[in-house]
């Protein structure tokens, strides 16, 4: 496990698109060969995503062959709410690349049979050839995707009903009326995101202080969902100074001592030589 | 310019969309537009052509439900050849920035009328020129008194309501907007049954006060004829015509407003749209000199002489109508009342789509409208082409012809055949020629991304 401490929000966001750059040019996709790439919705990730876009103007990246997993979407919401996870993919990043709209995948919340919908995007993932790198942000609980404290860490892509601080926490989202939040959402399951070769997740903010520390200091526990990738290979958590509130004085320094070394995962170092970088 | 499946994107633009200009594509297809995010999720398929817009703001198409000819042109005069006039004025209205119009006829005689009337029909435009919404009939219902350029023998009260108005057009299926005073004799019963049959009744060269105004309103009239022009001053007792604006009557009354810097004084401008917001159309009321240089014209009956693009009556100082299009009107419109562009172009577009019920479909650039729509420079707001029902028009593919290159960003590999010949259907990516674009160029260069390059 890595943990990249940054000085805030912002670096974050540079630093994990960066990342996916690299990945991406690493792997030099083209016809027939696909990078597949997993995506998180919410505050977090977005200025990954702005990122990524000014990557693509530049020129420095090119998304036409790439393949996108979204993590999860809320049931029964149509497609073009605001708070959909469709509606947030396509205004704050498919709309401003060159991803083509076979390749960018996200969770049909408003699928006639759920179940089938679950089965059907897992099997996707399959046929892709799995995830290469799966990005994701975590909520103050410790949850990854939708999967709630006391989920399943061995689960797979399905319906879940949501916790109630997490409506509590979207309300915002409905005007300010929990009864509006969906109660249910479709999201990738933990192992679905364990399969990925790589796992890179994002944390921001002094709220999510504690489910830093729950994720990276204690023992794997399900009803902090996101300490199961201790037990990932290739897990990466970025995080900026807020979030290390909870964090231990040794733990901090030590990764802090690294940074140099992290440094070299976003430049261009091929990755079986990052992978023996400690 | 067309694509295979016909799905064109615009970026890197500007449009007005829900009174706000914003910085978002257009996406087109079978001239409609059409919502990207649902032909991404749902359809699953990528546009054919994407158009580099370099910035341009992208307003819907002008609308001027008020225009008596132009380009040597007179509506109301040339019963011969009527088709062919009016196809000159719809073409060169596109460069204007005009994609939709009514042709005006002042008023005239009978026989003009049988003449003429029946051949302006309805039309749906298309490159070769704008859409013809119906004809806008001014007169000769109207009050003597007020008859500004109108020739006065010719002027009639309508008796018989309706059947006054049938006996003296023939017909009323290709009209859509009559203009009448409303305190004639036979006028109210006329207004109603104009309404009923889905015609739009405009109150003007009126003498009429506000409670024969209002009585109007209340069957069925909507718009007011070139506010402040022929018709009561505003007096504080009886506010007149212009009343209307305040009136205390449930319905949006709209009026149209000549701003061409002649017409009416910048302040009449501003108290207008202060008083009543939603209601203000700009309109041309151009006459046949419209785009043509000062000198001798006609209007309907009338001898028409323009001097510093000023246009009188012969012989007199009546002002009888402007010479400037709507695209410049606009502009001195916002320069005269320092309001916002978003609403000085809605004020050419989206009100008067309401004022005739055709907002569901035309004077947005909502998903679902018609691809009628206006290229502006966001500044001077100078028209750069106008595409109509998704096809740019003749006149601004002219200007491009020499300047259509296709390249591979480091070679230019094809000219304009090349391109109609088959690099159209690759789904290529536009690139301005424009040097600050160059960054952007060499990067898509880098990308391997094909490109076409065209100058827009």
């Amino acid at each position: 496990m890595r943990l990249i401490i940054l000085e805030d929000a912002s670096v974050v966001a540079d630093w994990a698109a960066r990342f996916v750059l690299q990945r991406i040019k690493e792997f030099a996709p083209g016809p027939g060969r696909h990078f597949v790439l997993g995506l998180p919705t919410g505050g977090t990730p977005l200025g990954m995503y702005r990122r990524l876009i000014d990557f693509y103007r530049e020129g420095k990246v090119s998304f036409k062959y790439v393949t996108t997993f979204n993590m999860d979407e809320y049931v029964g919401l149509p497609r073009d709410h605001p708070e959909s996870y469709h509606y947030y993919m396509w205004h704050e990043f498919f709309k401003h690349v060159d991803i083509s709209p076979e390749h960018a995948h996200v969770l049909d919340g408003t699928a006639e049979d759920l179940a089938a919908e679950c089965q059907r995007f897992e099997r996707l993932i399959e046929e892709a050839g799995g995830v290469h790198l799966f990005v994701g942000g975590i909520g103050p609980d410790g949850h990854i995707a939708f999967n709630e404290p006391g989920s399943s860490l061995v689960s797979r892509t399905r319906v879940k009903t949501l916790a109630y601080d997490t409506l509590e926490a979207n309300k915002r989202f409905f005007d300010n009326d929990i009864s509006k939040v969906p109660s249910k959402a479709l999201t990738v399951g933990v192992g679905t995101v364990m399969d990925a070769k790589e796992v890179m997740i994002l944390i921001t903010g002094a709220h999510k202080a504690l489910a830093l520390s729950k994720a990276i200091e204690e023992g794997v526990n399900h009803m902090w969902t996101v300490s199961a990738f201790q037990q990932h290979a290739q897990a990466l958590f970025v995080c900026d100074e807020d979030a290390t509130l909870e964090l231990r004085v040794k733990t901090v320094k030590y990764f802090k001592a690294l940074s140099e070394e992290h440094q070299k995962m976003i430049e261009e170092v091929p990755v079986d030589v990052q992978h023996l970088i400690h | 310019m067309k694509a295979r499946n016909g799905l064109t994107r615009f970026f890197n633009c500007y449009i007005l969309r829900e009174s706000r200009i914003i910085k978002e594509e257009l996406w087109i297809r079978d001239g409609k537009i059409v919502n990207p995010e649902e032909v991404f999720y749902v359809e699953k398929v990528e546009p054919d052509v994407s158009l580099d817009c370099d910035g341009l703001l992208i307003a819907p198409g002008f609308i001027d439900i008020q225009i008596n000819g132009g380009w040597g042109v007179d509506f109301s005069y040339d019963s011969e050849n009527v088709e062919e006039g009016i196809q000159k004025v719809a073409k060169e209205l596109l460069t204007h920035g005009v994609t939709s119009f009514c042709p005006t006829m002042v008023t005239s005689d009978k026989e003009k009328y049988s003449k003429i009337l029946p051949k302006i029909q309805k039309k749906q435009g298309s490159k070769h020129g704008a859409t013809i919404l119906g004809v806008h009939l001014e007169g000769p219902f109207i009050c003597l008194a007020r008859k500004g350029a109108h020739t006065p023998e010719l002027i009639k009260n309508p008796i018989k309501g309706i059947d006054s108005l049938l006996e003296m057009y023939g017909s009323l299926e290709n009209v859509v907007i009559v203009t009448l005073a409303p305190e004639l004799p036979g006028a109210v019963e006329a207004i109603k049954s104009l309404s009923q049959r889905g015609i739009k009744v405009a109150l003007g060269h009126s003498e009429a006060s506000l409670a024969q105004a209002e009585e109007g309103v209340r069957q069925g009239a909507n718009l007011i004829t070139h506010l402040f022009n022929a018709m009561l001053p505003f007096h504080h007792r009886d506010p007149g015509l212009v009343g209307l604006l305040a009136s205390t009557t449930d319905k949006q009354v709209y009026y149209g407003i000549i701003s061409d810097g002649i017409h009416t004084h910048p302040a009449a401008l501003r108290i207008a749209c202060r008083t009543n917001r939603e209601g203000l159309i700009l309109i041309s009321d151009a006459v046949a000199a419209q785009g043509l240089p000062d000198g001798a014209y006609r209007i309907g009956p009338q001898a028409v002489s323009v001097e510093n693009g000023w246009a009188y009556i012969a012989g007199t100082k009546t002002l009888c109508g402007s010479t400037m299009a709507l695209d410049r009107c606009v502009k001195t419109f916002k320069e005269a009342t320092e309001c916002c562009l978003e609403y000085a172009l809605e004020t050419a577009s989206l009100h008067p789509a309401r004022a005739l019920g055709i907002d569901n479909i035309k004077g947005k650039l909502d998903y679902g409208y018609d691809a009628d729509f206006v290229f502006l420079h966001p500044k001077t707001l100078e028209v750069q082409s106008s595409w109509i029902a998704g096809e740019k028009d003749m006149c601004s593919q002219r200007s491009e012809q020499n300047d259509c290159l296709i390249s591979d960003g480091d070679h230019e590999i094809a000219d304009r055949s090349s391109w109609n010949n088959g690099f159209r259907a690759r789904g290529l990516v536009l690139v301005s020629l424009a040097p600050r674009n160059l960054r952007r160029r060499r990067a898509a260069v880098k990308a391997k991304q094909l490109h076409l390059i065209i100058k827009f």
